[in-house]
């Protein structure tokens, strides 16, 4: 075989393999990207029940209740808006009333939110950016106490 | 005192570092000797002083002098002694600091095992490797310097975070850094052959060990921060696809990549350019995973507002790296002159798949672990992607290349025949055609994934055992000659054989972890049962504990199996009360079946506790996998071959080289 049809057999694969790689992630993209809204963007908008998000506020005070099965009830908060999220398993550690938290789920047909994960971050004094931005949007990031703010180090 | 003794040090490196980076490329342009000696005392130099820095950082931490800024911040003086030394790098300054450190080590050692290296050679690799470090001396100079004093120093720290607090991750760091930095050398000897306009199989025969040693490192690494996160994390999950982590992930696949092209032009003098490009691929990728955590742009974009100056300081150490030796390669690299022939059913042909494939799962990784920061930059929208994406693109395009990697050791150079390939493979498809079987009658759950994942398991292990069969049994003789010719194969290719076969037993953990996990999840009060996978767990309540640096709750489980009592399991939630953070501490129990797995989390009013027990079949394989890589990488560097030079080149001590299945 020439050096020259070696290298032709060469690119050949290589774009057959790039082609294919390109058409895996355009289709994992367009089903699996998550998007992530405030509790006022998620009004605003019309999302369909059963499709993923990611929704990210405070834990509103005292809207923690608790039922038998390890299942929590809770108001998760931006300040002007908030959103009731259902979820069935054990809160992470850094879980706590009026602090920030994200939670991935779907809205079920009666507008509450189902949760499948819900994410507190390692560090207490880091609040999620994407938390503390959407506090800022709806204009209530003084009375949240400009807590935190992401400078805490991440390890 | 010492404090200032280790930012003097830092600034005596860093002139070190700067002579050393200019006047041996100088020297190797002009043959002048003197200055090109002048990289080997300075390499070793440099190495001194910065460990000389980090010395007296590690022990500003031990005697916790609190008018040390970084100390007071990152250390508690009730903290174990184990933990202040690992606080040395549990924050920014003092990892930056470990990465200066080895990053000079690896110079150092270029300097002790490579006396043999042509001189010009050695005096390029050891500047560029010095241009690096000057990099990073700045960077921890101007904005990272872990000496700042305090004025007037408070009573005690402020404390590290308690997750950090863990024999696992005291030493995950460093052994990453191992790995990271260790690219370096393949990086700088890129870099240096470009310059010398020259690469032949001496230069791959050089790059090799090193390579190894640095993938070797990182793997541990890798291995080690998946397990942390298992056992510390509380959720059961080993691996997020968490950006952090794909940070790691990517140098090892474009290391994983290198250290197989490198092959090719240790022994065919082949794919030499490409090798050069994926050298510095694989270093640029551990530059930007650096830049990723360290800067705080993966928190956020906006982490710049921060402390600006840190990112944007990396990021152009970045680009000017990045982009100053793709330029030189685009320059020099056309210049290589095109080395041994081969057919596309070949070693070689099967390597360079190998390379395909590694760098398009390595092109989705980068894709999905980037494109979040790009749109939010670009229009604002926030969003994630997570693991479904890494399984839609990523597991198919792995799926190939560990099928492929079964066969591709039958091949011979340049040319080979497939057939006769897949005859010497046949008992290692009946196995895999057996386990595929098996998985069809016995699971129930996961289906799909525990074929894919059984066959390739199964498939990659029986693979390598039957390269030693081949290299053995297969010739006759009976026990003895066998065993004879056993002890007699290149130690390089027994790693590649256990390595392989590791890589085997991570692909059924991973499967076992994940498609045949059980989860339980519930409230229970003292005396209450829940039954998991067979066995039964009696809770038996909870008792305060108190421990160096924090206060717990430990909750106790009393597991049985069939009426018959085995241990207790006593997961802890803890409370530090310093950093005033909670930190849940899983209880597991292995065996080889799999892992026992249970957390508790908090009461409620009734005096329930809420509990989540999982069940793990195989999921101590993957980091059983890990170490066995680990082992096979460190048996390759190891050859006889490769510490005796002299003996590379005859022919009777390449057997991996030159022999053709059809001579066996």
């Amino acid at each position: 075989m020439t050096p020259k049809r070696q290298r032709l057999l060469l690119v050949a694969g290589g774009v057959i393999l790039l082609t294919g790689a390109v058409f895996l992630v355009m289709a994992a993209f367009r089903d699996n990207i998550v998007f992530f809204y405030s509790p006022s963007e998620a009004m605003a908008r019309t999302i369909d029940p059963g499709q993923r998000l990611r929704l990210g506020g405070l834990v509103e005070e005292g809207s923690v209740s608790k039922s038998a099965g390890a299942s929590v009830e809770f108001r998760i908060t931006d300040l002007s808006q908030t959103v009731t999220v259902r979820y069935h398993g054990l809160l992470p550690d850094l879980f706590r009333e009026g602090q920030g938290v994200i939670a991935e789920g779907a809205f079920d047909g009666a507008g509450t939110f189902v949760a499948t994960e819900v994410l507190a971050k390692h560090d207490e004094k880091y609040m999620p950016p994407e938390v503390a931005e959407a506090l800022k949007k709806s204009g209530r990031w003084n009375e949240a106490g400009g807590r935190g703010g992401p400078q805490g180090t991440t390890p | 005192m010492i404090a200032e003794v280790g930012h003097f040090a830092l600034i005596v490196s860093l002139v070190l570092a700067l002579a050393q980076g200019t006047l041996p490329l100088y020297g190797a342009a002009r043959g002048d000797v003197g200055l090109m000696r002048l990289a080997s005392h300075s390499a070793i130099g440099q190495f001194l002083f910065v460990a000389l820095a980090f010395g007296c950082l590690t022990w500003a931490h031990v005697v916790s002098d609190f008018s040390v800024l970084n100390v007071a911040l990152n250390s508690h003086s009730a903290k174990p002694l184990l933990y202040k030394i690992s606080g040395v790098w549990g924050n920014h300054e003092g990892s930056i600091l470990l990465w200066v450190l080895i990053l000079s080590l690896f110079g150092a050692a270029v300097v002790v095992f490579g006396r043999r290296l042509p001189a010009t050679l050695k005096a390029r690799v050891l500047s560029v490797q010095a241009l690096v470090a000057v990099g990073f001396l700045l960077f921890l100079l101007l904005t990272s310097n872990p000496f700042l004093r305090l004025d007037p120093p408070p009573l005690d720290g402020r404390g590290l975070n308690p997750l950090l607090q863990d024999p696992g991750l005291a030493f995950h760091p460093p052994f990453l850094y191992l790995g990271y930095v260790g690219f370096s050398i393949a990086f700088s000897f890129a870099i240096a052959a470009l310059i010398e306009g020259k690469v032949d199989p001496a230069w791959g025969r050089w790059v090799r060990p090193w390579t190894l040693a640095a993938w070797c490192f990182l793997t541990v690494g890798i291995a080690l921060g998946s397990w942390w996160a298992y056992y510390e994390l509380g959720w059961g999950g080993f691996w997020f696809w968490d950006p952090v982590e794909n940070a790691s992930f990517m140098p090892w696949l474009a290391g994983t990549a290198l250290l197989h092209s490198a092959i090719v032009v240790e022994k065919r003098d082949a794919l030499k350019a490409w090798t050069i490009l994926l050298a510095i691929i694989t270093f640029s990728l551990s530059l930007l995973g650096t830049f990723l955590v360290r800067s705080g742009v993966l928190t956020s974009v906006h982490a710049f507002a921060n402390d600006p100056s840190r990112g944007v300081f990396i990021l152009f150490f970045l680009a000017l790296v990045v982009g100053g030796s793709l330029l030189l390669y685009a320059v020099r690299a056309p210049a290589l002159r095109q080395g041994g022939k081969f057919t596309p059913i070949s070693r070689e042909g099967g390597l360079v798949i190998n390379n395909f494939l590694l760098v398009t799962a390595l092109a989705t990784v980068l894709l999905g672990t980037l494109y979040p920061l790009f749109l939010d930059a670009l229009t604002g929208a926030k969003i994630s992607v997570g693991r479904p994406y890494f399984n839609a693109t990523f597991v198919p395009i792995m799926t190939p290349l560990l099928l492929i990697m079964g066969v591709g050791p039958f091949l011979a150079w340049k040319r080979a025949d497939l057939g006769a390939a897949m005859q010497r493979l046949k008992v290692a498809a009946v196995v895999s055609a057996g386990a595929l079987l098996g998985v069809l009658l016995l699971v129930e759950k996961g289906l799909a994934f525990s074929l894919v994942g059984v066959v390739i398991g199964v498939w990659l292990i029986a693979a390598s055992l039957s390269q030693l069969w081949e290299r053995s049994f297969a010739r006759g003789g009976g026990m003895a000659a066998a065993g004879r010719r056993l002890r007699g194969l290149p130690s390089a290719f027994i790693g590649m054989v256990i390595a392989h076969a590791g890589m085997g037993v991570v692909v059924l953990g991973i499967t076992g972890a994940t498609s045949w996990n059980t989860e339980w999840l519930g409230m229970m009060a003292p005396g209450d049962e829940a039954q998991i996978s067979g066995y039964s767990l009696r809770f038996d309540g909870v008792s305060p504990v108190v421990g160096p640096n924090y206060t717990a709750s430990r909750g106790t489980f009393v597991v049985s199996r069939g009426g018959r009592t085995l241990y207790s399991l006593m997961p802890e939630s803890r409370q530090y009360p310093v950093t005033a953070m909670p930190t849940t501490e899983a209880a597991i129990h292995s065996n080889p079946g799999g892992d026992l797995y249970a957390v508790i989390g908090d009461p409620d009013e009734e005096g329930r506790w809420g509990v989540r027990l999982y069940y793990k079949p195989l999921v101590g394989w993957m980091w059983g996998g890990a170490l066995l890589m680990f082992v096979g990488g460190a048996l390759a560097i190891a050859d006889r071959r490769r510490r005796n030079p002299a003996l590379a080149g005859r022919p009777s001590a390449r057997p991996l080289a030159g022999r053709a299945p059809s001579e066996a």
